[in-house]
């Protein structure tokens, strides 16, 4: 039997306590927890639709065991903003129509953000794709959540926003 | 996630060691870094670890420093640290190339070094370079570490020279200077997140217009990552000529044992290393001179 803990978890800025199993991955917790913006998809790494930030990188949630990010705090796609006060990612999407299904959407931004954070604020085409190839798009063939995210990138090197 | 297993998080390396020196020889108790190798089997049920000793809290082993002439990197480096750091952009150019079209960004994020080289695909991208740079690696035990070097690691297909109780804890090189010059190329579907068909790295050295140093890798073509000898020994010593270089590319294609799968055919697969271990030799040979 795997042995369960009772871990403190930080979603979006909130505290969780629950009782976790040692093989939960990240996703099955935070979908457990009600975080259905996750997505599920290929559960191997392949896909990106679970990405969230840990700290202030993306992981892919499926390859991520839940006893393992305890002291870190967890981002999903609705951690970056609100409906009120979206971020400049989320209204780029709508804007430009970069999100068709939708399924995909929230492991993008994921990366998206992480990249903004991490590697560049001006990011080439080339950049992009870097930073994105780990997220299958079945519906928008990419280049509309290219032009998202150099938009979005814009409006946070306009915001100042880190790095 | 199905799967069965008790997992460890030491705070430091000692208490790491004493975990896997308690389970001894016994390979069911794994260490996990990344998990991008680990966890995905695991789910596939091709691995059945009795218990994983996550080294994710051990901080001092992520990391590059070049220090007396040496290029030091923690084991638990992330495939992403090598695209950030600026030690390694002219130090170890083919190793960035590889860490470049590694997996996506996510993977990059966790996938560490010591993963990549414990895991001992044939098709790990980080090893042709880290072989022409001619990496030492060092592992860590209870009882004491050793160093070897990775060219020594690889016993046959996915069995290496770790002990089940070892760490791989750092990864080594001598840092060079401008008189010398690595290049990779990974052949696959895609630039992004693809398995490669054939990785080839190639390191010179050059002194008074001889090659001086040579050394030839190749990835996904034979049960491990090899160093075509036979090749390297032709160029050492030589002014490179185009036949020279023609003639220890066909050298390195015949020493590959390539299989046929799913990616590619074993025959299309050696004509690839005969074309690339050329290209990348001319073009290393060019920078040079
Ligand atoms: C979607 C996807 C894309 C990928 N793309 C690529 C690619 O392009 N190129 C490529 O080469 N690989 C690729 N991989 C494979 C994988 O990401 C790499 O091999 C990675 O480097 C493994 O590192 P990890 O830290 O995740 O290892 P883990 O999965 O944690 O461990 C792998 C193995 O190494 C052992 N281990 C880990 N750390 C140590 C240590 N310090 N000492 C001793 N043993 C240790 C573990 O016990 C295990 O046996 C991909 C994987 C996925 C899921
Ligand atoms: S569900 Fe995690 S990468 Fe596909
Ligand atoms: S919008 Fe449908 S998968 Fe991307």
């Amino acid at each position: 039997m795997n042995k369960t803990k009772q871990i403190t978890l930080l979603i979006n800025g909130r505290t969780h306590r629950a009782a976790v199993p040692a093989n939960e991955t990240l996703l099955e917790t935070l979908r457990g927890l009600g975080y259905f913006e996750v997505k599920s998809g290929c559960e191997k790494g392949d896909c990106g639709a679970c990405a969230v930030l840990v700290d202030d990188e993306a992981v892919d949630s499926c390859l991520t065991l839940t006893w393992t990010v305890k002291t870190q705090r967890v981002t999903t796609v609705s951690g970056l903003g609100t409906i009120e006060d979206p971020h400049p990612l989320h209204t780029a999407f709508i804007e430009r129509g970069a999100a068709q299904c939708g399924f995909c959407t929230p492991g993008l931004i994921i990366a998206a953000e992480s990249m903004l954070r991490n590697d560049t604020r001006d990011p080439s085409l080339d950049d992009m794709r870097l930073a994105l190839s780990g997220n299958l798009c079945r519906c928008t063939g990419y280049t509309k959540v290219f032009d998202a995210v150099t938009a979005a990138a814009r409006v946070v090197r306009e915001e100042g926003g880190p790095k | 996630m199905y799967a069965n297993f008790d997992l460890h998080l030491p705070k430091d390396l000692s208490a790491a060691l004493a975990i896997l020196g308690d389970a001894g020889d016994d390979a069911k108790v794994m260490p996990l870094a990344g998990g991008t190798n680990l966890i995905v089997d695991i789910r596939a049920r091709s691995l059945t670890p009795a218990a994983l000793v996550g080294i994710g809290d051990i901080s001092h082993l992520r990391g590059i420093d070049v220090t007396n002439g040496q290029v030091v990197m923690g084991g638990k480096t992330t495939v992403s640290d090598i695209l950030r750091s600026p030690e390694l952009t002219d130090r170890a150019s083919s190793l960035v190339d590889s860490a470049r079209v590694f997996g996506g960004q996510m993977v990059r994020n966790t996938a560490t070094v010591a993963g990549n080289i414990c895991y001992a695909s044939p098709a790990a991208d980080l090893v042709p370079p880290l072989l022409v740079l001619d990496a030492e690696v060092t592992l860590e035990r209870r009882e004491g570490e050793r160093t070897l070097p990775l060219s020594e690691f690889y016993l046959d297909y996915k069995r290496t020279a770790r002990r089940p109780d070892e760490l791989l804890t750092r990864i080594t090189w001598p840092a060079r200077s401008s008189d010398s010059v690595d290049l990779f190329y990974k052949l696959a579907r895609r630039k992004g997140d693809a398995i490669t068909i054939a990785g080839i790295a190639v390191a010179l050295g050059v002194a008074d217009g001889k090659c001086t140093r040579a050394r030839i890798a190749l990835g996904a073509v034979a049960p491990i990552v090899m160093r075509a000898l036979e090749a390297e020994r032709m160029l050492e010593g030589e002014t490179l000529t185009p036949e020279l270089i023609e003639a220890a590319a066909h050298q390195a294609a015949q020493a590959a044992s390539p299989v046929d799968d799913l990616r590619a055919s074993g025959k299309y697969r050696r004509h690839c290393v005969q074309v690339l271990t050329s290209r990348l030799l001319t073009q290393a040979w060019r920078r040079l001179s």
